[in-house]
């Protein structure tokens, strides 16, 4: 607490508060945090307030009419379990695809870079343009199905759009990559030495990935099958283009789009988001319990 | 899975593991070429050279974790090279541990004798047995990650030795231990190796470490084998310039060979003679002659004497550490007793024994000086 004897005694209190505020990681160096924050006020914390206390601010009733009428609409309140219904099982897919997909290409492997460039790609073209390659390339006119039918293999057109199907390859599309990158850079930061101790201690190629690498990898996993389900969870241009947007795959997104951009009822639009992010952060909730009880420290390895 | 157990089953009895020129290629770079050793029961084998020379590489080719470019390897009759690393059944110490750290340190250990399906009885004896070795028996519960160094370099070389395997590999164990620790557990391994009997391939780049744990070396030089023997001979008795400079003979110096017989040469140049005994067999050309920094003395010895000025004297201690040059820029390195201070001008003297005259196949090869 003391200055250095040689100081004027009137600068002392000064410098000391400076160094009590370092102590604290508190400098200028904080200021460079001023841009992010006023970023995520500005885009994200103020517009969620603002959609929040629209929700509660219906154009008729009281302040819980919209949950109430989404809630006992059966048409409404079914497209929580469409949703679900295609996001759990893609992200799941994407994750657990990634996983054999990731294992294979870590270490050193010959054109992993083109390999793993052609995997990301997917990612770069958005969902519209993905959307459209599979129309293209699956729908009833689409080459798959002129080859199948050319070739006799089938009589009548496969129906792969415009239905459930049509919209999980969407997801399976632009989610994998994703999944995939992620679960590499995890994999990556496992340290091989574990696996090759695991070897010479007599454990065969299966029982090292499920006692050794598995277990160092399930919470990147549950990381990653989080992001991918968001991904998936707020599906919209898929569900609308290569699904059935009036049927199978009514997604709680259209439902919050037709309320807010066909009925202009932008209070009923922001409680049906309302309603999506409580979904959502319960499905996370119930991962990052799941994650809690693994083993989270150190693999060992570079990551 | 009972099938697939290996069939050495818990015995280490063997008579000789033998390595009949094992080579592994990268690409076009040899990292080990004509690798062949024979390890007998019971024995402590290290393998010593300089980062990069091949010792990590024959290791793992002997683990299984890389698979042999060409030769073969045999433990008594039965060859191995062909059996992937889970059923060699080899006990392997990692540089960096390689424990697993979602595991304690009972189940780290326990791992291996799982994996055989020693049933839960057995497994918890012998886990006991290899905590009680390496005397963890207070930390058996704890993560490695609450380990401090040596203790988790405890805990791989119990969970390599609680399978009671045929032959122990370890890869530079102690190289990430400070220099107390790394004293203590050398005599560590040594005592485990001695008490149980095991057979250890030991890597090291410490010449030290070599030559204080084994009961053979092995020098490695850029994946070929420069000499074999008891630490003795190595030490004593370096079959070449490079093992001598590995030894300990930190003066290489490149001189031309005057004349020679059977036993001694004179070799000579940029103001240095010096009569050493003749270990290469030289008659001409070019030599080095290797000297170790304590056999040199203060005052001309033998018949050897050089004249040198002292640039940089450390102090060890009871001698210093001295750096001198002759007068033409070469350095020489010696110890002595004596105070001597940087800018004295002395001469240095060496028994003509303790001068080793080597070929210099090295400037040979360059094309640096005719043969």
């Amino acid at each position: 607490m003391s200055a250095a004897v040689d100081l004027p005694a009137a600068r002392a209190p000064r410098r000391t508060l400076r160094h009590r505020l370092a102590d604290r990681g508190v400098d200028r160096m904080l200021w460079l945090v001023l841009p992010a924050t006023a970023f995520v006020i500005v885009l994200f914390i103020y517009p969620f307030i603002y959609g929040l206390q629209l929700s509660f601010d219906p154009l008729k009733g009281g302040p819980l009419a919209n949950y109430k009428e989404f809630f006992s609409d059966p048409y409404m309140r079914g497209t929580i379990w469409k949703t679900l219904r295609l996001g759990l099982p893609a992200a799941l897919f994407n994750v657990l695809a990634s996983v054999p997909v990731a294992y294979a290409m870590r270490g050193k492997v010959r054109g992993k870079r083109t390999i793993t460039t052609l995997l990301v790609i997917p990612i770069t073209l958005g969902t519209v343009l993905t959307a459209q390659g599979l129309i293209m390339y699956a729908g009833p006119q689409g080459w798959l199905n002129k080859v199948l039918t050319g070739l006799h293999l089938v009589d009548h057109p496969v129906t792969l759009v415009h239905n459930y199907i049509g919209v999980f390859l969407s997801l399976v599309i632009t989610g994998f990559p994703f999944a995939f990158l992620l679960t590499l850079s995890y994999l990556s930061g496992i340290d091989p030495a574990l696996e090759k101790a695991a070897a010479t201690l007599g454990a065969g190629p299966w029982q090292r990935f499920r006692k050794i690498t598995l277990p160092l990898l399930a919470p990147g996993l549950a990381i990653t099958f989080t992001l991918a389900f968001v991904l998936a969870f707020s599906v919209f241009p898929s569900a609308q283009m290569v699904g059935k947007p009036s049927g199978s795959t009514r997604v709680i997104s259209i439902a919050a789009y037709e309320a807010a951009f066909q009925n202009f009822d932008y209070s009923m639009g922001s409680a049906i988001a309302m309603i999506m992010a409580v979904i959502m952060l319960i499905v996370i909730a119930m991962v990052m319990v799941w994650r809690a009880t693994l083993y989270r420290g150190s693999t060992g390895g570079k990551g | 899975m009972s099938d697939k157990r290996p069939d050495h089953g818990s015995g280490q009895g063997f008579a000789e593991l033998r390595l009949e020129g094992v080579s592994r290629r990268y690409g076009a770079q040899t990292a080990l070429d004509d690798f062949s050793l024979s390890i007998k029961g019971s024995e402590f084998v290290a393998l010593l050279g300089p980062s990069g020379c091949g010792k990590s590489t024959a290791l793992n080719c002997l683990a299984g974790l890389l698979p042999l470019s060409g030769g073969s390897i045999h433990l008594d009759d039965r060859r191995i090279d062909t059996l992937p690393p889970e059923r060699r059944g080899f006990g392997m110490v990692f540089q960096n541990y390689a424990l697993f750290p979602h595991m304690s340190v009972r189940k780290n250990i326990a791992f291996g004798l799982q994996m055989r399906k020693l049933g839960r009885a057995e497994t918890a004896k012998r886990v006991n047995e290899a905590i009680a070795l390496v005397q963890l028996e207070q930390h058996a519960d704890k993560m490695p990650g609450q380990l401090s160094g040596g203790q988790q370099q405890r805990v791989a070389i119990a969970r390599a030795i609680a399978l009671h395997p045929p032959v122990v590999l370890m890869d530079e164990p102690l190289s990430n231990l400070d220099a107390k620790l790394r004293l203590e557990m050398r005599m560590e391994i040594r005592r485990l190796h001695q008490d149980l009997g095991l057979t250890t391939l030991y890597v090291t780049h410490d010449q030290e470490e070599a030559l204080s744990m084994a009961d053979r070396l092995v020098v490695l030089r850029e994946g070929v084998i420069q000499q074999v023997g008891t630490p003795q001979e190595v030490y004593d008795q370096p079959a070449n310039g490079y093992v001598a400079g590995f030894m300990g003979y930190r003066n290489l110096l490149e001189l031309d060979v005057s004349s020679a017989d059977g036993d001694y040469a004179v070799v000579e140049g940029g103001g240095v003679r010096l009569v050493g005994a003749n270990r290469g067999g030289v008659t001409s050309g070019a030599a080095v002659a290797a000297v170790r920094p304590e056999d040199l003395v203060l005052g001309e010895s033998d018949g050897n004497g050089i004249r040198v000025t002292v640039r940089i004297a450390e102090y060890h201690g009871r001698e210093l550490s001295v750096e001198a040059t002759t007068s033409q820029g070469r350095s020489i390195y010696f110890r002595t007793p004596e105070r001597v201070a940087p800018g004295d001008e002395v001469t240095l003297g060496v028994p003509r024994h303790r001068v080793l005259v080597f070929g210099d196949a090295e400037r040979a090869r360059q094309g640096l000086v005719a043969v």
